[in-house]
């Protein structure tokens, strides 16, 4: 097995036609990371990934792999394998077939492929399926299969296109853990794809949000969720409350922003640190998490006043369905300890509040079309 | 089996009601009865039977026999090389020629049903697809002509080699049977490559990106995807053409060279050159099976099943 090697896109654009799928994408994935390119369904991340394994000319910029630029390099002539949205295994080829397709076309001698296509059905714990054919498995394992074929080819890149879509939520799961692991294991570059953010969360060292043909953050789960860099990432990724407003004041760290619900106080994000001014048009960002119930009547800058509309009781939390001042709808998570639910009935009138280290004040901009 | 016979045939009836049900189970059953097989039958009969005058015909000579078929082997009692060399030849031959066109004609065909299912986009697809479909407008007949035109001794292709200077003299297109296989391939062109177009449609893209991901070069993914996958159209084709191919006659009427019979064409003059129907019948008859045979042992070398060509 070959070590991983780096990838770089340098100013990356896509064009069909007068269509900019891609817009000026620049990120560097270091080797043997696991990096992930998150959005919503049609925002250019299988153009992205295309591009990457060469059936996508760039329009404008340049793809290096390894440091080798990949300009006029063919598809079947880098180190990358491709793992299809669909898997596209093939329908007519046994299981072992379609591992060793690869070193078939190497032109290794059948005792060999099959040799190496029994070890890496090994390796994803299919000892004794190769003789089947695909459609005899089950999607998990055809999901495996997928990943030994692309194994098989000895890339330096493994480019994952939602993989993982088809399967239901326990097997995606379990996937989710065994990608990694094999990740870990065969210390390949990993290039995921996807628009679900817990996946992407979970299983990368680094992830790029994009939207519309753009990446508006790359970083790693923690900072993409607790610090995003715009309105749309703070929307799309995980669940947030969003108060649009104007700035009221302006502090060192922290941003004053007068909203529907009140005058609420909130970290500025790291990304718009001085792109704030008084008077500008904002948003401030809360998790349901960061919300707790305050004393009814008690003051200050972070309250906000709301009616409970629903509940939900989920065992370990509660999630209270809020109407507040203006219409505006606010979720409030709560950690119920040992089965004992802490919210209140539908009708009643609730103040919340919050630190304002724990919510984020950003230039208001589109958020995600995805409630 | 009766049970799901039964089953069907109530979901059928349900479906269309009783008065349109017992139009379309008549109607059909009277159309294979009646225009298919009973004819064939018909066929088979006079294939074994004695070439009598109508007034012999049902008396005490008008017995079952197998000399129609020892004739087209053995040829006349009094044959000095005592096999039907002249018949057996043509047929030969003919069998031959309907291979070739066949192979012919899927090297051509399978390139263009491939641009077509899977490289063409929108218009310009329905264009070439439309251009493939005209010429069947015009009737089989003055298509062959046309071929005569375009290969004869002043016809177009000799005409512009005359004017370019690369010969003096015509080439003789018709008797070097060259016309022949042209129109014959030109004839069945759609029936390949419809078949071919249907099966290399459905096959999914990405099938073919990821051997191509994995370094296949054009003819490994052709030879190991496409192939595959398309070989129930490819089944297809290949028996349509190989029969229609074999079984023409008015393209070696009006295309074949002076010297070259096709089997069809004696098959024709026993029939109405010479009135020897039940020889005609019998002609027809080993032909027909021949082909089916012959049909039948490529599907078994290529491990085709019969289900599958439907699809
Ligand atoms: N070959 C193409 N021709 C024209 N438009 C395309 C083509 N491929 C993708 N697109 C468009 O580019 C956009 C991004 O597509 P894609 O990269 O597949 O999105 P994603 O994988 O994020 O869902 C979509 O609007 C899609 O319609
Ligand atoms: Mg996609």
């Amino acid at each position: 097995m070959k070590a991983g090697v780096g990838v770089e896109l340098e100013n990356l654009w896509v064009r069909f036609g007068d269509f900019v799928a891609v817009r000026d994408a620049s990120v560097k994935i270091e080797q043997g990371e696991f990096f992930s390119f998150l959005g919503p369904s049609g925002c250019g991340k299988t153009t992205i990934l295309r591009t990457v394994s060469g059936f996508q000319e760039p329009s404008e910029g340049r793809v290096l792999i390894g440091g080798q630029n990949m300009a006029g390099i063919g598809p079947n002539k880098r180190p990358t394998a491709l793992i299809f949205q669909n898997l596209a295994l093939f329908p007519l080829m046994r299981v072992w077939e379609n591992i060793a397709f690869s070193m078939e076309v190497k032109g290794h001698p059948k005792e060999a492929r099959r040799k190496r296509a029994d070890e890496l059905l090994e390796l994803i714990a299919l000892g004794d399926q190769g003789d089947k054919f695909v459609h005899e498995l089950s999607g998990g394992q055809r999901q495996r299969v997928a990943v030994a074929r692309a194994l098989a080819a000895e890339p330096q890149v493994l480019l994952l296109d939602e993989p993982l879509s088809a399967l239901d939520l326990k097997l995606r799961q379990h996937m989710r853990t065994e990608l990694r692991a094999i990740q870990k294991r065969v210390g390949l570059t990993f290039i995921y794809i996807t628009h679900d953010q817990g996946e992407a969360l979970t299983m990368s060292d680094h992830v790029a949000v994009m939207r519309e043909g753009v990446i508006e953050q790359i970083g790693d789960g923690k900072t993409i969720y607790g610090d995003p860099a715009t309105a749309f990432v703070a929307s799309f990724v995980g669940e947030n409350n969003a108060f649009a407003g104007t700035v009221k004041s302006i502090g060192a760290r922290h941003a004053v922003i007068a909203t529907g619900v009140g005058n609420l106080r909130a970290r500025i994000a790291t990304a718009a640190r001085g792109a704030l001014k008084p008077g500008d048009s904002a948003m401030l960002f809360i998790r349901p998490e960061a919300l707790d119930i305050a004393e009814t009547g008690s003051s200050g800058d972070n309250r906000l006043v709301g009616r409970v509309v629903n509940e939900e009781f989920e065992g370990q939390s509660s999630h209270v369905f809020l109407e507040g001042a203006g219409g505006a709808a606010i979720k409030m998570s709560l950690t119920n300890r040992g089965g004992q639910s802490r919210g209140t009935g539908a009708g009643t009138e609730l103040t919340l509040g919050f630190d304002p280290d724990l919510a984020v004040a950003l230039p208001s901009g589109a958020l995600s079309a995805e409630e | 089996m009766p049970m799901t016979l039964a089953k069907w045939f109530k979901g059928f009836v349900d479906r269309n009601g009783i008065g349109m049900a017992a139009f379309m189970l008549i109607g059909v059953t009277v159309w294979i009865l009646v225009l298919i097989v009973l004819p064939q039958l018909a066929m088979v009969d006079f294939s074994f039977r004695h070439d009598l005058p109508p007034g012999k015909v049902g008396g005490p000579e008008d017995v079952y026999t197998v000399t129609n078929y020892l004739y087209f082997i053995f040829g006349n009692p009094g044959n000095p090389d005592g096999y039907n060399a002249v018949d057996v030849l043509v047929f030969g031959r003919t069998l031959l020629a309907a291979l070739f066109v066949t192979a012919f004609n899927f090297v051509l065909c399978y390139p263009i049903a491939y641009y077509l299912a899977q490289v063409a986009r929108g218009g310009w697809a329905r264009v070439l697809a439309l251009s493939l479909v005209v010429p069947y407008w015009i009737n089989e007949i003055l298509r062959a002509f046309a071929f005569r035109v375009i290969f004869g001794d002043i016809g177009l292709i000799n005409t512009v080699l005359k004017q370019l200077g690369l010969i003096d003299n015509s080439i003789d297109f018709i008797r070097a049977d060259v016309a022949l296989y042209a129109g014959l391939g030109y004839a069945y062109v759609l029936l390949m490559v419809f078949p071919l177009y249907n099966a290399i449609e459905s096959l999914d893209r990405n099938q073919i990106e990821a051997a191509r991901d994995m370094g296949a070069s054009w003819w490994r993914i052709h030879w190991r995807i496409v192939m595959p996958f398309a070989k129930p159209g490819i089944t297809s084709g290949c028996t349509m053409v190989f029969m229609l191919a074999s079984g023409a006659l008015a393209a070696p009427q009006i295309l074949g060279g002076p010297s070259s019979l096709w089997f069809t064409q004696i098959i024709y003059q026993g029939f109405f050159e010479y009135f020897n129907w039940p020889r005609g019948a019998a002609y027809a008859i080993i032909l027909l099976v021949s082909c089916m045979a012959i049909v039948l042992g490529m599907m078994k070398l290529f491990r085709v099943k019969m289900g599958e060509i439907g699809r």
